[in-house]
Parts: C-alpha cells; structure tokens; sequence
C-alpha cells in the first residue's frame, strides 16, 4: 500500500465568506487519472490551487506527493485555464516551455546547452518543434495548449493539474491533447488531475470522478458516481444520466425557470461542438 | 561635420550624451516590459507625480532629480498596494495621478523663484546636466539594471503567464510592486531627457517597436535598447547643430523607429508563414481554433 499522490481529508474550503464545498475526503492513488466534474462556479479550480498551495483550506488536511501542499512544488505540472497571448508579444513557444524549466529562479539565466536540450524534448514528445521558434500569439488555440502540456511536463513531475484543457478546442485536437496525456502517464506513471466540464473525451481514461454540485461532492468509479440516482441526490433535483453511443450525458429536467441544471453546457455535449462559430 | 567635433569637446556636450547613453539603455530594457505588461498609463501617472516630487523639492530648495525620484517612487508603491489586479490598476492610476497633480500645481504656485526649473522637468534638460549629475544618472541607472536583472525570470514568467507563475511558486504580486519601482527609477531618467510629458516616448515606443522586429525576448530587449540609444544620442547631436529642444528630436527619432519598424514587420511575417507552412495541418489561423 503506497502513500496516496492526493489525500483530502475532511476538507473544508471558503471563498471569503462563500463556502466552495465541506468535508472532503479523498485518497487519489498514484498513476491514477481523475476527472473533476461539476457545473461552473462549483470550486474545481478552486480544488487545484488548494493543492498547489496557493489557497489554505478552512479545515482538515490535504497532503500532496506525502506533504502539505507547498508553492511552487517541482513535484507538480500545472496547466490553467485557456489565456491567450497577444499576437505581437516576442515570445516563442520554445521560451514557453523554458519557463517550466528555470522561470521561477532569480537573475537573467545565460544560454545553457542542458536547459535547451531538456526543453527541445519537451517540445519533441508533443509534436511542437517544428513551431517552437513562431511567435506563440499566432499559434491557433491548439497549438499553443500542446506548448502549455509541454510546459507542465518539462519538469518531469509526478502529478499533473490541467484545468479545462480542452476548453476552446475543436474534437481533433481534444483528441490530440487528451491522447499527450495518456501517453505522458502511460510512460511515467504519473498521476493526473483533469478538470472539465465534460467527462466523454477522457472516459475511457477515467479511473475515478470527483462530481462537485452547490458545494456538496461525490466520487468514485464513473459507472457508480454517473447514475441517475447518484447525480440527482448530488442535484437535489431530478437528474437523467443517459448513455448514447458511447457518451454519458447528464440531463436535467426542464422546469419553468428553465432546466434544473444551471449549468446546460455539460448537458447535450453532442451539439455544442457543432456549434459554428 | 567640423562643428559637431569641436561640440563634442566640451564638457556639457560629453556629460549630455554619457547620462544619455545610460538613460537611454534603461529606457530601452524597462520600454520592453512597460509594453508587455500593458502599464502605459501607469508610466505617465509615475512621471507626473514625478513632476510632483520634483516641484516639491524645488521649493525646499533641494536636488529636484530626488524629487523626481521620490515622486514616482511614492506613487509606485500607491499603484502597487491599492491596484495590483490589472482591472482595477487603471482605475486606481487615475485617482491617485489626479490628486499628486492637484499637489503639484500647489507646490508651482507656492514657490516664488523662477518656474525655468519646472518647465525643464516638463520638457527635458539633458544639455544643462553637470558631471555630477551625470554620475547620480549613471548610480540611478546601474541599480535599476541590476534590480531588473536579478527579477528578469521570475518577471518575464509573471508578465507573460501569471496563472503559472503563481504556481510555480513565483511571488507574482510583490513583482508587480518592484517593478512598479524599477519603473519609477527609469521614469526619473527619462524625465531628464525628453521631460515629464513626452515621457512615452522613452518608455514605450522603443519597446513597442522592438517587438515588431522580433520573435525572441531577449532580441527585442536589445533592439530596444538600440533604438532608444538612437533617439537619445541622435537627439542630442541634432539638438546641439540646430538648438532646438531635445525633446522634439527623440520625439520624432522615436515616431520614425516606430514606422519603419511597423514597416520591416512584412519580412518577420513572411518568416512566420515560411515556419508554420512545414506545419502542415496547423495552417489554420489562431483566431478560429482559439474560441
């Protein structure tokens, strides 16, 4: 029985004076892939800087790769939620992925062969080195988040935080982005901690769902947290979890303010990646 | 030709273009992050209280290049405490310059010698600066390189990927103070060149033209820091043969940079389609991909 590469025990996190979610207790197993699910406003990201260390939980404990969750940990890989960059900005996917490298030391860094070399294979296993020397505002979405999976893995950690990585990806490239993933723990066992708002591009990596709603939480395998049963007593209301083709929906009833569900993005899946734009 | 060599055998002229030289090179590197951390405003807001400072100073008859100091000093650490998330920075920027302003008029109204000093701090002096100010430019100048050098990752980091930076430990918001500071030591010596209300020209066109040149950050600090050497030193040489005020030089200098910067900026895009066509399928433009 090895340590956990996550432990939450009893946690409770408050946003000034809004409480995110209560009581959470959680062991993620090292090597295991963990989709965090839940309606927008409903703590996921909040749940990855608790572990970077960047937000104290009000109570109970959270231990990281064996110890308290510390900034700046080189133990983990972070990938945040979709920013661009400005299209004029003098900067290269290649100076990206350095910053995984030495970004956080002191003092300008004088060009070091080592460093180059870590960072062109970084740049190799995602497929970016023939864009690594264009200025990175000009990449498409894509690109750029293939750069960003470089970035977090340059360090060679141990666990990876992706907050909505596919986010604002066409379902080629979800694919493409999903796929590094998997390979990247595929190699190196690593654990990975993947925010998002819908679970079918990663089902078939799913090891485990943490499902966060109105700051009450459930988790498990997907087969026993996405039930009808289990999602509408999360809900407190009316839930369908149907499968289609593969897909897990989960749908909410429509009530006069609307569908129950606030958040009807997660819901019909299939049409909102046809939405043109 | 004759004329300019016997120029530059006075002592005024030498001290002129080596606090210009150094002006000029912290212009240029501080320009690059003023322009990539979109702190324009901030910039003006930290050189009119530096007037502020300096008119302060003026009337207790102290060294009115402290005063510029202090000024922008104070200001950066009002900026930075009260306004460091950007939404609510410009907002914070403008309160604070209105009221440091208000006082500066004050201190012009109360001081009863002659205003030929506040009008150099608005418009530039560098032609009246003597050996012993040039050594304070030069002291003022190698600090705020060494400050910047010793922050350049973590800032770089912070400026162009905060959400990561945060998580890899770097101190995103103290950074933001610092540089606020670093920026009130450049704007102090930019002040001495161009004055208080041409300030831009120093601290923002340099590096806004240098990123039109070049993909790489650290070409674009060096070509930065070239092209604020150009307009300094072109606008001192120019402003010696002609007599008119520094200022009006390096304003243009700095225009015409920018220009032909804007200009060149065709062969780096073509350079940029050249490197995305070996890419194959990632010939789609950013704009639709990233929704």
């Amino acid at each position: 029985m090895t340590d956990p590469a996550v432990r939450f025990e009893r946690v409770t996190l408050d946003y000034g004076t809004r409480r995110i979610w209560s009581d959470l207790s959680l062991d993620i197993a090292p090597g295991a892939f963990v989709a965090i699910l839940g309606p927008n406003g409903s703590g996921k990201t909040s749940l990855l800087r608790a572990i970077l260390g960047l937000v104290a939980p009000s109570s109970g404990r959270i231990a990281v790769l064996g110890h308290p969750p510390r900034r700046g940990d080189p133990g983990i890989g972070y990938v945040p939620q979709h920013s661009s960059f400005d299209a004029e900005l003098p900067f290269r996917g290649r100076d990206l992925v350095q910053l995984g490298v030495d970004g956080h030391r002191w003092g300008i860094g004088l060009p070091n062969a080592s460093v180059r070399a870590q960072v062109d294979r970084a740049l190799a296993s995602v497929d970016a080195a023939h864009y690594a020397d264009a200025p990175i505002g000009r990449l498409s979405g894509g690109e750029q988040q293939r750069l960003r999976i470089a970035q977090a893995l340059v360090g060679d950690p141990a666990l990876l935080l992706c907050d909505e990585p596919l986010a604002n990806l066409d379902l080629r490239y979800q694919q493409t982005i999903t796929d590094l993933v998997a390979a990247w723990r595929q190699r190196t066992g690593g654990t990975v901690l993947f925010v998002t708002h819908d679970v079918n591009p990663v089902l078939r990596l799913v090891d485990k769902v943490l499902f966060v709603v109105n700051g009450r939480w459930d988790a498990g395998t997907p087969d026993e947290v996405l039930t009808s049963e289990r999602m509408s007593a999360l809900y407190r209301s009316h839930v369908d979890v149907v499968r289609v083709h593969g897909r897990i929906l989960v749908v909410g009833e429509s009530t006069e303010a609307g569908f129950n569900l606030d958040e009807p993005h997660h819901v019909p899946v299939a049409v909102e990646h046809e939405t043109p734009r | 030709m004759d004329q300019l060599l016997t120029l530059l055998g006075y002592e005024f002229v030498q001290n002129a273009i080596a606090a210009g030289a150094v002006i000029a090179i912290v212009s240029g590197v501080v320009s690059r992050f003023v322009v990539a951390r979109n702190m324009a405003f901030a910039v003006h807001a930290l050189s009119e209280l530096g007037f502020t400072g300096a008119a302060g100073f003026i009337l207790l008859r102290l060294s009115p290049v402290f005063g510029l100091l202090a000024g922008s000093a104070i200001t950066a650490v009002f900026i930075g405490t009260l306004g460091v998330r950007a939404r609510g920075r410009d907002v914070v920027v403008g309160v604070v310059m209105a009221f440091g302003l208000g006082l500066g008029v004050l201190f012009i109204t109360l001081y009863k010698g002659y205003a030929n000093q506040a009008f150099a701090i608005l418009f530039g002096t560098i032609t009246g600066v003597s050996r012993g100010d040039v050594l304070l430019l030069v002291g003022i100048g190698v600090f705020t390189l060494a400050a910047l050098a010793a922050v350049y990752r973590p800032l770089t980091f912070a400026t162009v990927d905060p959400e990561v930076a945060e998580a890899r430990g770097v101190p995103v918001g103290a950074l933001a103070v610092v540089f606020l500071l670093i920026m009130a030591s450049a704007v102090a010596e930019a002040i001495q060149v161009v004055g208080v209300l041409l300030i831009l020209t120093l601290l923002i066109t340099p590096g806004a033209a240098a990123e039109r040149l070049t993909p790489r950050p650290g070409a674009a600090i060096i070509w930065s820091v070239a092209i604020a050497l150009f307009c300094v030193l072109g606008g001192i040489l120019l402003s010696l043969v002609t007599n008119a005020p520094v200022s009006v030089f390096v304003t243009s200098l700095s225009f015409a940079c920018y220009l032909v910067a804007r200009f060149v900026a065709g062969p780096r895009r073509r350079e940029l389609r050249a490197v995305r066509a070996g890419a194959g399928d990632e010939g789609r433009p950013a704009a639709i991909a990233a929704r």
